[in-house]
């Protein structure tokens, strides 16, 4: 690849190589906007295309025949699951090209391994360390990718799964492949020994996963992206080729970004994320209710409510996407707006299964981008707002947050609604949200209850707004 | 070599702040586009993988390499394309509706 022999063609390659590397850092940057973010993609494209096109002329290139069928295979497979993937499914998608792509990265490290072990080929030091470290990283987000699909799609249970001496023996698993990566890099090549290495590093990734609950995923999935990035970048350190070191630490930065916004979010330290187990306790017990009464509203009243108020701030949770009730919720808005209404939608950071990912399910509803606010944004206005509907969220509306320090969720940033004029909770049941804490909320003065489906009683409010609300 | 290296892991710390300072502008509502689209350009790794498999060494390097090919190509594609479905839903208000 790079590197002094090949001449002109080897440079030429290269030079293509550094074209890509900054076109993926000028689409990074367009993405920064929505109204650029398209062509910032595109640009991304580009990149991997001209790469890809460069590489396919490399004089290492001895038969076409695997490539064509791997390359037809896989773009017919990523283009399908790219048509056919729901928007509330995107989180299962991103962990599962996240595990492709690491697995991707890890296989050909894997295979620089046995050609050097094969051709009795001197191995250095630092490529065989890079070796192991892209193998490690690469398979084990691999496979955890594959549990974080499994548990987002639920075909395996969203819980923390927990066991005896499940820390004890996830540490030593990890102990045993470091110390098997160490015995492949200073002992000599042993194939045999380097599959073992391989599946290890497979049934850590798994285990990894394993004991964190469903909703906790958007750590997950941000942590899997940066490793994807990092044991592309190892990979790059093995080819010496800097293109994939480049984009590796493009990719390395951007996940441990979003992982670190997600913990923020959370107000949890990314240990507590990892190893905290949280969301194992089912029906925890509550400081029971008794004594203080939710008032209850129909969705006629809730009606008038909303169709004669300046302004209304919606708050999406997860409960939302569950139900589908985003095109509801769309339709509710624009009544509210044709009788004169300002609506505006605030979105917590860890509204949805992945960073972001309440945007994505509100724009595929039509909600324009600029209605959109963070939960910086929309605190200050709330004080303003007349009427805000919480629409299957809790946790993230708890004013226990930032008024009872003894709170599990004490120092957590929330939407603040309690401090509209008044507020409207849609909600299955009085079940407590994730984190199994009671939300004093719901016993606000000005908070009324509207039990019942997400997508049901929004679709009652859009009746009773036609009804009872002249535009 | 260790000249190579070091040029190489100088390039890794520099495209981390680049990195760093060039993804911490987006904002959240353009977080999940963020993750498919960075991860679709991970897939690169796909330059790799075409060289495993087309250099034809033995039938088991051949076979790492087509399905690390095949991976590598659904992470590219399927990145991509939906990275773009989800950015073409992203409208502004149309002026002058209400």
């Amino acid at each position: 690849m790079s590197g002094g022999a090949g001449g002109l063609h080897a440079v030429l390659t290269d030079v293509v190589y550094l074209i890509a590397a900054s076109l993926f850092i000028f689409g990074l940057k367009r993405l920064s906007s929505p109204a650029t973010a398209r062509s910032g993609n595109l640009l991304g494209a580009i990149g991997v295309l001209i790469a890809v096109v460069a590489t396919l002329l490399d004089r290492q290139i001895l038969g076409y025949g695997p490539i064509l069928i791997g390359l037809a295979i896989g773009t017919v497979a990523g283009a399908l699951m790219a048509r056919l993937v729901k928007m509330t499914a995107m989180p299962q998608m991103v962990a599962l090209l996240n595990g492709f792509g690491g697995m991707a990265s890890a296989l050909v490290a894997a295979d620089e391994y046995l050609r050097i072990a094969v051709g009795r080929a001197v191995m250095t030091p630092d490529i065989a360390v890079t070796i192991m470290l892209s193998v490690l990283i690469g398979s084990s987000s691999f496979s955890g990718s594959l549990v974080a699909f499994g548990k987002l799609q639920e075909i395996v249970t969203g819980r923390a799964v927990t066991y005896p001496f499940q820390k004890t023996g996830n540490a030593l698993l990890f102990l045993l492949t470091v110390v098997l990566a160490g015995v492949l890099v200073f002992g000599g090549p042993d194939p045999v020994l380097f599959g073992i290495f391989g599946l290890a590093a497979l049934v850590f990734g798994v285990l990894f996963v394993v004991p964190i609950g469903g909703a906790d995923m958007p750590v997950v999935i941000s942590l899997l992206n940066s490793y994807s990035g990092l044991a592309l970048a190892a990979t790059g350190f093995v080819l010496r080729n800097n293109a994939l070191i480049t984009t590796g630490a493009l990719v390395g930065a951007s996940g441990l970004i979003l992982t670190r916004i997600m913990c923020n979010a959370m107000n949890r330290s990314l240990t507590n994320v990892l190893f905290g187990a949280f969301g194992t306790a089912a029906g925890q017990a509550v400081a029971a209710a008794e004594g203080r009464t939710v008032r209850e509203i129909t969705a006629d009243d809730a009606a008038i409510l909303l169709g004669y108020a300046r302004s209304v701030v919606f708050v999406p949770g997860y409960g939302l996407a569950v139900s589908q009730a985003q095109h509801n919720v769309r339709e509710l808005a624009d009544l509210l707006e044709a009788r004169g209404v300002e609506v505006k939608y605030a979105v917590h950071a860890v509204a949805g299964r992945m960073p972001g990912h309440m945007n994505v399910i509100l724009s595929e509803a039509g909600v324009p981008y600029d209605a959109l606010l963070t939960t910086e944004e929309a605190n200050p206005i709330m004080p303003r707002t007349d009427v805000a509907v919480v629409i299957g969220a809790n946790d993230v509306v708890n004013p226990d947050a930032i008024e009872n320090p003894n709170s599990p969720l004490a120092g957590m940033p929330i939407i603040e609604v309690h401090n509209a004029k008044s507020v409207i909770v849609i909600k299955r049941s009085m079940a407590t949200g994730f984190a199994g804490v009671d939300n004093p909320l719901f016993y606000r003065e000005n908070t009324r209850m509207l039990f019942g489906d997400a997508k049901k009683a929004i679709s009652e409010l859009v009746r009773a707004v036609k009804e009872s609300v002249p535009a | 070599m260790s000249e190579g290296l070091l040029i190489s892991v100088y390039i890794f710390v520099l495209a981390a702040f680049v990195g760093f300072e060039v993804i911490t502008k987006v904002p959240q509502m353009l977080h999940t586009p963020l993750m498919s689209g960075s991860n679709a350009i991970s897939g690169i790794t796909l330059i790799g993988a075409v060289l495993v498999a087309g250099r034809l060494d033995s039938p088991l390097n051949t076979y790492i390499g087509l399905i690390a090919v095949i991976l590598a190509t659904i992470n590219v594609v399927g990145g991509f394309l939906v990275t773009d479905r989800m950015l073409h839903m992203f409208r502004k208000k149309p002026d002058g509706s209400k």
